[in-house]
């Protein structure tokens, strides 16, 4: 595209991109650790997704493709426009199939299909703290993760089921990463935290308006927190997918009219059509379903 | 329940703090033993709560040290522990009771995740036992059960500081620093607190340090007394000579400023 050269390659100029590697080179060699970055001001406003694009910005490369994703679909506004972005600064490929790209930025939901060693997957960080909602003070909470005090998790989720009777936390699900940082997978749904353990592909985080980059290498331990007697559970429904008809993956529910009518579907948009798509034993699409 | 050692628990000697020019406290020693309840009183201003801070290590001394006598029997230096180690200490083998009780608690978090806090930070982990634990304390400081899921928000000023006791408490502390626990309460909330510290002290063998600035508090609880004057230690003894035939005429000031009933 003509206008591409106005821009240097994927918006960010060298040193911006430079300085975001170094944060990123940081947080993948201590998992979990919030690394600050000098976050700069996007094309877009704040809570759009501002650090998941600067985090993406740095890590491509001319021959990456690109997929992005919000709540698991391709289509939406969010996802539509932010891989518009790139391919307007970057020239880049981009696809809508997760086995296909290299690098995915994520709004939340991590793709049905397992990843691969190779891939990166971004997620955009609204709040990076785990402790924010416990402990206001920065400087408290910084010291209370370089000590490894992490009672105070703890009794979030106490409080989760003394008010609700089991944990109640559904999304941003605190996770303790290679046996030391709690961290917060962003408002990920929690059915998608055992996709984060020992994943092969290598997971990045970025928070523009918080101003923090963390990191998941490939094959790190990330373990959800829980109580011996209220262990973690993974999110479950009791029903499969409406268009496609696979089961145990993570569904949407659609309104589709004004009396009550409504279908639950793959969130998973990409999966959803793969599974339409091939012509195999009816209902039985699901091949591989990470746990 | 008190293990016997003749050794004091906790040393202070020469403690010193300056705030820039001005002085916080000059040259106070002070030994605290095993199940011994120290008060600490003075006029507003007179270094009582800096000696506090610096007893329980939140300030820094100018000068002076403070060592303490660990569950392990080991006397250690404390502004030589490292950081995680003090916080160890402070959340474990002592307790902190604030006038201000949201210093001390989470007004946003239910009475039993405040009294579990200290177990889940020293890797408690099952829901069920550290629910039981906390109704049992929670019975102890006189909180009905059933106020358990409630915030400390809705408790009345001296349920608060029971709340805060029964935080503190739950770990089993040997020592416990109360800084004016009584203060904003009205008389007879103000003795059952007291009747309860007493008796936790009884039962616990428990070590306390007080600073208050009510000298009957003083009378009632403590075994010794510390009377402090523009940072300095004036005078200190036993809690009923000091009070009944005190030396020093700030002393003899003090006690006879009280309005007698």
């Amino acid at each position: 595209m003509s206008d591409a050269a106005t821009y240097n390659f994927g918006y960010l100029d060298e040193q911006t991109k430079r300085m975001i590697r170094r944060a990123l080179l940081k947080a993948m060699a201590i998992p979990g650790y919030q690394v600050p970055f000098a976050s700069r001001e996007m094309p877009m406003p704040y809570g759009w997704g501002t650090g998941g694009v600067q985090v993406t910005a740095s890590v491509l490369g001319a021959d990456d493709t690109l997929k992005v994703i919000d709540q698991g679909a391709d289509d939406t506004t969010n996802a539509v426009s932010i891989r518009k972005f790139f391919e307007r600064t970057a020239g880049i490929a981009t696809t809508t199939h997760t086995s296909e790209a290299t690098v995915i930025q994520t709004r939340h939901r991590i793709p049905e299909a397992p990843l691969r060693e190779g891939q990166i997957l971004v997620y955009q960080v609204p709040i990076p703290e785990p402790l924010r909602f416990l402990e206001p003070r920065e400087t408290e909470t910084r010291r209370l993760h370089a000590l490894e005090d992490y009672g105070l998790m703890q009794v979030k989720l106490y409080e989760d089921i003394a008010r609700h009777g089991h944990i109640a936390t559904t999304y941003a699900y605190p996770v303790k990463v290679d046996g030391r940082y709690i961290m917060d997978p962003s408002p990920t749904p929690k059915f998608d935290n055992p996709k984060m353990d020992m994943c092969p592909a290598i997971q990045l985080f970025g928070a523009g308006r918080e101003k923090r980059i963390y990191a998941l290498p490939p094959y790190t331990k990330v373990v959800s927190l829980d109580f011996e007697d209220h262990p973690f559970e993974r999110t479950k429904f009791d029903r499969g997918c409406a268009l496609c008809g696979s089961e145990g993956i993570y569904l949407d529910e659609v309104v589709t009219d004004d009396r009550g009518g409504r279908m639950f579907v793959c969130s998973d948009t990409d999966f959803c059509e793969s599974q339409r798509a091939a012509p195999n034993e009816a209902g039985h699409g699901l091949h591989e379903v990470p746990r | 329940m008190s293990v016997q050692d003749d050794r004091p628990l906790l040393v202070a000697e020469g403690l010193t703090k300056h705030y820039g020019p001005h002085l916080g406290c000059a040259d106070v020693s002070l030994d605290i033993h095993e199940g011994e309840v120290v008060a600490v009183v003075g006029e507003s201003g007179s270094g009582k709560s800096t000696l506090l801070g610096l007893l329980s290590t939140q300030l820094l001394p100018s000068a002076g040290s403070v060592r303490y006598r660990m569950r392990d029997g080991e006397e250690r230096d404390l502004f030589a522990l490292g950081e995680a180690e003090r916080r160890f200490l402070l959340r474990t083998d002592w307790g902190f009771v604030h006038q201000d009780a949201r210093l001390g608690l989470r007004m946003g978090v239910s009475a039993g995740g405040n009294v579990g806090e200290r177990l889940m930070a020293t890797g408690w982990r099952h829901y069920g036992r550290i629910r039981a634990e906390a109704e049992q304390w929670l019975e102890r400081v006189e909180i009905a059960r059933d106020r358990i899921d409630d915030r400390p928000d809705t408790f009345s000023g001296g349920m608060r500081q029971r709340l805060q006791i029964a935080k503190n408490m739950v770990t089993r502390p040997r020592l416990i620093f109360m800084d004016e626990p009584t203060g904003g309460l009205d008389v007879s909330v103000q003795a059952r607190l007291l009747d309860l510290i007493r008796s936790f002290v009884g039962d616990y063998g428990l070590a306390a340090v007080i600073v208050t600035h009510d000298l009957a508090v003083a009378r009632l609880l403590s075994h010794r007394i510390v009377v402090m004057r523009h940072g300095r230690v004036i005078e200190t003894g036993l809690t009923d000579q000091v009070l009944d035939d005190p030396r020093e005429p700030y002393t003899q000031l003090l006690v006879a400023s009280i309005l007698q009933a």
